[in-house]
């Protein structure tokens, strides 16, 4: 893949005008294959990044988001340099949670952590991360669990019995868990666990002075100094290849939480005609391309619900590569539906990338709701549960 | 390039119409798979492309235009490919600024942005040497996408000149085409864009649409495709032809149909 010496991708001069970058270049989408010359040692050597795992469709270094379910629902993971978005739902409670479960994954699987907030100081985020569930109690706690939904799921359909054969959405742990765990939300997650990884923390209020020494460029002034902080540890740690005598590779997750929210110095959320409307799109767009030339993969949660502009939703969805919405059921008509009686609130998986390929391995159910319990958040179909009950 | 896009476009590499605009736009689906297609097309059939890429990274297309059966890295050593990676290329320019102009020097402006730099990066990389030889058939200009060209700050009217004056030098000065992908934001409301699309549409000679469908996801037509023939040649009025087909992407193929003729229907 993504192999630092060889498969660079620096430009000739052949009358090409590109800057080019005076260091190597590590892209992360290189296709691992015999075709390639010269990569084999690198592929080896890519495998061994703790908690990545490659893409079956087309190679691509995949990372867990620390859901499970949601990891099938991707494609199998969270392709490594790419941007997944989460659309808050109305009363933020939901979206934290796949926040936490996204950085507990990677204190788990020994990533380096960006914790990126206006709201929130880094430091008390990590402690309030879910605890892990690890594979020895995990496998006898989940049973129970198991055994609970397999009867109901036994309930045999006599009429509609085709939709029996169709395929149900998989939630249990896999015996061989180093890609993706399960988190007990009613635990906190241990406090040696925190101290042993590497974190870098971000809190606006911290960062920002209040003269504006710097040349403006439309960008948001807390969007700039966030930039800079994560272009500065890309490169001071090397996870964009320019520092190759570094021994074990490793990713950076990012998080950002909240982005685009008013903490943020952002007007996108309180009017529709705002002056610096790019704003939040010109973040994303260097966002990207500081992603695309690195070892990293970026978690945002963006309340678009209260965007008052239609068209920067779509922008920014346009300039994000998965994008997931919730909607949580609190508050609405639909808490009272006897067909959303179990669960707590829709999810919908509003894009999926098409990396380095034609197709994009789309799901084929697409009424996907989920639910929070203790140990586990499950997402399925929700015609399944109907169907069942019924007969 | 897909063969069966070829017949419905009544096209071949050996006979590339010159002087084109074509109109590449999405609504409600990703129209990339068009942006492959031409990149592959014009490679094949020999013409001198300047890719402006603004949106994903060189290795992205590379791997999809080898199972096309283009090689991307090829190209640009030997130059008929001059390739502007946005991501990278703004990456540098708002990190480290430079001192001479640069293509995308428009990141680092404060308010609505002029794309000149840009333009004279295409008019460099296009230009016909000098040397009397003709090494390459003719100069495509090609731009994945001018959409996010909005959401970078600049405006509307700035992109509509952009592509005015490459239309300008490019096509009517030498004979090349101009293939350009904007999305349809359809109900977002975006009013920006939709002075983009409507401006562009009135120009181009091409334009492909790629709409999903209106009934919502099928596993089997992943889409459906207008073709829209404008501006014919002729001087007697010939009404502009449109034609509609259903398509279904596969791994390294585009497949069309008549609306409803889908192989899983019949």
């Amino acid at each position: 893949m993504a192999a630092a010496a060889t498969c660079s991708t620096g430009t000739r001069s052949t009358g090409s005008m590109v800057v080019a970058a005076s260091r190597n270049n590590v892209t992360s989408f290189q296709r691992r294959g015999p075709r390639t010359s010269g990569t084999d040692s690198g592929c080896s050597r890519l495998v061994s990044i703790s908690g990545t795992r490659p893409s079956v469709r087309n190679g691509q270094l995949l990372v867990s988001t620390g859901l499970p379910a949601l990891d099938q629902l991707l494609g199998g993971g969270l392709a490594v340099g790419t941007v997944l978005l989460i659309e808050e739902d109305k009363y933020n409670i939901y979206s934290p949670l796949l926040f936490k479960y996204f950085l507990a994954e990677g204190i788990v699987t020994g990533h380096t952590l960006l914790v990126a907030s206006a709201k929130e100081d880094p430091a008390d985020i990590l402690q309030e991360l879910p605890a892990p569930l690890l594979d020895d109690n995990c496998k006898k706690e989940c049973d129970e669990d198991i055994c609970n939904h397999k009867t109901e799921s036994n309930v045999k359909m006599k009429i509609a019995w085709r939709y029996q054969l169709l395929p149900k959405i998989e939630a249990r742990p896999v015996s061989s868990s180093r890609f993706g765990h399960y988190y007990d939300v009613s635990k906190r997650i241990p406090q040696e666990l925190i101290e042993a990884s590497k974190w870098h923390g971000f809190f606006l209020p911290e960062k920002i002075s209040s003269t504006l020494n710097e040349d403006p460029c439309s960008l948001n002034h807390g969007y700039i100094k966030l930039l800079q902080f994560i272009q500065n540890i890309i490169y001071k740690e090397g996870f964009d290849g320019s520092n190759p005598q570094k021994k074990q590779k490793n990713i950076l997750r990012i998080g950002i939480q909240n982005l685009g929210s008013p903490l943020w110095g952002d007007d996108i959320c309180w009017t529709e005609n705002c002056d610096s409307n790019c704003s939040l799109t010109k973040f994303l767009y260097m966002l990207r391309g500081l992603l695309r030339t690195s070892l990293s993969a970026c978690i945002i949660t963006v309340p678009t619900h209260l965007i008052q502009n239609k068209a920067i939703i779509a922008r920014v969805t346009n300039l994000s590569d998965t994008v997931v919405g919730l909607e949580s059921f609190i508050g609405s008509e639909k808490e009272t539906n006897p067909l959303y009686k179990d669960y707590h609130g829709l999810i919908h998986i509003r894009q999926i990338p098409q990396l380095n390929n034609l197709i994009c391995d789309v799901s084929d159910v697409k009424d996907l709701a989920f639910k929070l319990k203790r140990k586990l958040f499950t997402i399925e179909g929700t015609w399944v549960q109907a169907l069942v009950r019924n007969y | 390039m897909f063969p069966e896009l070829n017949n419905l476009l009544n096209t071949t590499p050996d006979q590339v119409e010159q002087g084109k605009l074509t109109l590449l736009c999405d609504a409600k689906t990703d129209g990339s798979f068009l942006v492959h297609h031409f990149l592959s097309f014009y490679l094949k059939a020999n013409c001198k492309v300047c890719f402006v890429a603004l949106i994903q990274s060189f290795s992205h297309y590379n791997i999809v235009g080898q199972k096309l059966g283009v090689s991307l890295t090829t190209a640009r050593e030997c130059g008929q490919l001059v390739f502007l990676e946005g991501l990278k290329s703004a990456v540098d320019v708002f990190f480290r600024p430079q001192e001479e102009p640069h293509p995308l020097q428009f990141l680092r402006e404060a308010n609505s942005g002029n794309l000149q730099p840009l333009y004279e990066f295409v008019q460099e990389a296009l230009k016909p040497m000098d040397s009397g030889e003709a090494a390459w058939r003719c100069p495509v200009l090609l731009v994945d996408d001018l959409s996010v060209l909005l959401s970078l700050g600049v405006g509307a009217v700035a992109v509509l000149d952009f592509v005015h004056y490459c239309r300008a030098t490019v096509c009517r000065e030498w004979k090349g085409n101009v293939v350009a992908l904007v999305h349809d934001s359809g109900d977002a409301e975006d009013e920006e864009n939709d002075i983009l699309l409507n401006g562009l549409g009135h120009q181009s000679h091409l334009i492909l649409r790629a709409e999903g469908l209106a009934t919502g996801f099928c596993k089997d037509v992943h889409g459906q495709l207008r073709i829209l023939w404008r501006r014919s040649s002729q001087p007697t009025a010939q009404r502009d032809r449109s034609l509609t087909y259903q398509y279904k992407i596969q791994d390294k193929n585009v497949s069309f149909f008549a609306k409803g003729m889908s192989p899983a229907v019949l």
